[in-house]
């Protein structure tokens, strides 16, 4: 940790021992991490996971019982008039005033802010492609377009970090592919972006660096790749002889059969592939084994690579922390 | 300064816009003609009755309330309040005055004095209530609360908006009910001289401070005191409102404080320390008409002294809990 957060290479966001207690229970029991300028920062954890909490205690919705929030080396509990200058949020849903139109709204929040001009509030709406209905009353507004006006908010100060908590609660896949493109645009842009998520897959698809929370304490920082990298990678088949394809399946030293029980894979993954083999093996052995499978006579349908869960992951950091 | 000028425009602009006022205009532009109309029934039944003697229906009422001061099923703290009224009574009739000619001003006063207690404490509460727990209900507190503003400027920007809206409500209540009492009863009467100064202690109403003022001038008195009164309720509102999440439980506890006022003030009499709670103090036009207060030694001073310590809490707690409240949902 940096004792000078100015000086530790950009570091826009610095959470140092973090704790709250909620009814005498410590929910937060010790959260630290810093965020960089212009990274894309995932917050991972399970539901439940004091996530949420701990995304309140950076915007001073709650007042951190231990540790401190730096902001640009602003304290956010001590002078949130400064830090918060610097940061644009959606905590859970965007909610905006449902009465008031979208344009109004803008303006309400640019009038809480210094040097927002009405220049900027159509440049932010334009940004997020919200311009052609900006003058309707948000009640109108599809989810999507509130999770659009939500975001136009946050960036009206021109924040250096923005905040996400779930951004992708809601939305339709195709409203997901088009925020991760946006989310990436940002980034590039400069701003550092920390987004809060469940899903494993979500957090490997748009972070650079994440921290990963459980139990109300974080159980591991780093780049993406090499956190999941700690977990397997399943390999399933899908033949048209699973019982002669197991056999030489498992006849490969290299191959490690899962049993049925024994993994952790989404359903949604494995439905209509029910009688797939699910194995755990290395990725150059791929080619060799359906060339070897074809030899026999069996025909593969599918072979698909599926990353872990989050579950299988934390099992793995904490038997890892458990053996080290 | 202009910051926190933004700060009350928006907040000025969610009220407008939510047609809290607009909805207490419809109320009032409902009500208004329903107690006009009742109001001129009265006027024509008592003078069908009294063949126009004002002068008459006036005796009527001394004798009807000496007669009730003989019996002796009345409680004793009636017939203190009867003694006052017969005393009020004389002095009117002695002094050749009608104090029931009905014109736009005269309802205008009748009006304020009813709607002191619980008509517009409701209307103030229609706001006031909503103030903070309306954005906590719909989650557009964790918006306003993430912006570089400190907290307290916040709800000061929240408090200054009440206090406007509060006025505003006083004076269209005020200019509704001449405007439309006037189409009935003429608009005249401002110059009409009104008797205040009336000072009960004990069974007497004490004459020798009383002096004649134009109705206009009565009604300004008034208005003042509804001011005090409604901003009290709006004060404490305003803090029920930071303490509850949900609007409904925030209107229906202020709404529950201010009905028990009016019930305890018919019958708390005997309960002394009662005149300490804000809810009794509420009816403070009645001391400018000289009725007798519900609870022996309230005085004006009491009450405004009673509704400033009520306020001046009910923000202290405000300010406290909302600058120091975790948002946890």
């Amino acid at each position: 940790m940096n004792a000078n957060p100015i000086e530790g290479g950009d570091i826009v966001l610095s959470v140092q021992g973090l704790k709250k207690n909620i009814g005498g229970k410590p929910i937060i029991r010790g959260v630290s991490f810093d965020v960089r300028a212009g990274e894309i920062f995932g917050f991972l954890g399970p539901n439940g996971s004091g996530k949420t909490t701990t995304i309140r205690m950076l915007v001073d919705l709650i007042k951190p019982t231990g540790g401190r929030v730096l902001v640009c080396g602003e304290d956010v509990s001590r002078s949130p008039e400064k830090a918060l200058r610097h940061v644009g949020c959606i905590v859970e849903n965007p909610e905006m005033y449902g009465y008031l139109t979208g344009w109004e709204n803008l303006e309400h929040f640019a009038r809480m802010q210094k040097g927002i001009t009405r220049e900027r509030i159509l440049e932010v709406a334009e940004i997020v492609g919200l311009d052609k209905r900006i003058h309707d009353k948000v009640k109108t507004y599809s989810l999507g377009m509130r999770q659009r006006l939500g975001i136009a908010q946050a960036l009206l100060g021109s924040p250096k970090l923005l905040i996400l908590d779930e951004p992708t609660n809601g939305l339709d896949p195709l409203g997901i592919k088009e925020l991760r493109a946006f989310i990436r645009r940002l980034a590039d842009e400069g701003m550092s972006l920390f987004i809060s998520s469940h899903l494993l897959s979500e957090i490997q698809l748009m972070c650079d660096r994440v921290a990963i929370i459980s139990h109300g304490e974080v159980i591991a920082v780093g780049k993406v790749e090499e956190l999941i990298a700690h977990a397997d990678t399943y390999t399933l088949w899908l033949l048209d002889q699973p019982g002669k394809g197991r056999g030489m399946l498992a006849a490969d030293p290299n191959v490690r059969l899962v049993g049925e029980h024994e993994h952790r894979i989404d359903d949604a993954v494995l439905a209509g592939m029910k009688e797939a083999i699910v194995t755990v093996m290395d990725e150059d052995r791929i080619p060799g084994m359906v060339a070897e499978l074809v030899r026999a006579g069996v025909e593969v349908r599918a072979v698909q690579r599926v990353t872990p869960s989050l579950e299988e992951l934390f099992l793995s950091l904490t038997e890892g922390e458990g053996i080290g | 300064m202009a910051e926190w000028l933004a700060l009350v425009q928006n907040e000025t602009i969610k009220v407008w816009k939510k047609k809290r006022f607009a909805f207490v205009v419809l109320v009032l532009l409902v009500l208004i003609p329903v107690f006009v109309y009742a109001q001129m029934k009265i006027a024509q039944n008592s003078a069908e009755k009294f063949k126009g003697d004002w002068r008459a229906e006036l005796q009527n009422r001394i004798t009807d309330n000496t007669r009730a001061l003989g019996s002796e099923r009345i409680p004793e703290e009636w017939k203190k309040w009867r003694r006052a009224l017969v005393q009020q009574l004389q002095y009117y009739l002695d002094h050749d005055m009608n104090p029931n000619t009905p014109n736009a001003v005269t309802f205008t006063r009748g009006y304020l004095d009813n709607s002191v207690t619980l008509f517009i404490p409701l209307m103030v509460l229609a706001i006031a209530s909503d103030l903070v727990s309306g954005e906590r209900s719909t989650g557009t507190i964790k918006m306003l609360l993430t912006r570089p503003v400190r907290r307290w400027r916040i709800l000061l920007s929240k408090l200054v908006t009440l206090t406007l809206y509060v006025s505003l409500i006083i004076v269209t209540n005020a200019a509704l009910c001449y405007l439309i009492s006037g189409l009935a009863f003429g608009y005249q009467g401002w110059g009409e001289p009104i008797f205040t100064g009336f000072r009960v202690s004990g069974a007497d109403v004490n004459v020798a401070t009383v002096h004649a003022v134009p109705q206009y001038m009565y009604l300004l008195m008034q208005a003042g005191l509804v001011w005090c009164s409604a901003m009290t309720v709006a004060v404490l509102a305003l803090m029920v409102s930071v303490l509850v999440r949900s609007t409904a439980a925030s209107f229906v506890t202020m709404m529950a404080a201010v009905i028990a006022g009016t019930v305890l003030t018919n019958m708390a009499s005997s309960w002394h320390s009662a005149k300490y709670l804000f809810n009794v103090n509420l009816e403070l036009t009645d001391y400018l008409q000289g009725t007798p207060p519900p609870i022996e030694g309230m005085t004006l001073g009491f009450s405004l002294a009673m509704l400033g310590i009520w306020a001046a809490a009910g923000l202290a707690v405000s300010f406290a809990v909302f600058t120091k409240q975790d948002i946890l949902n």
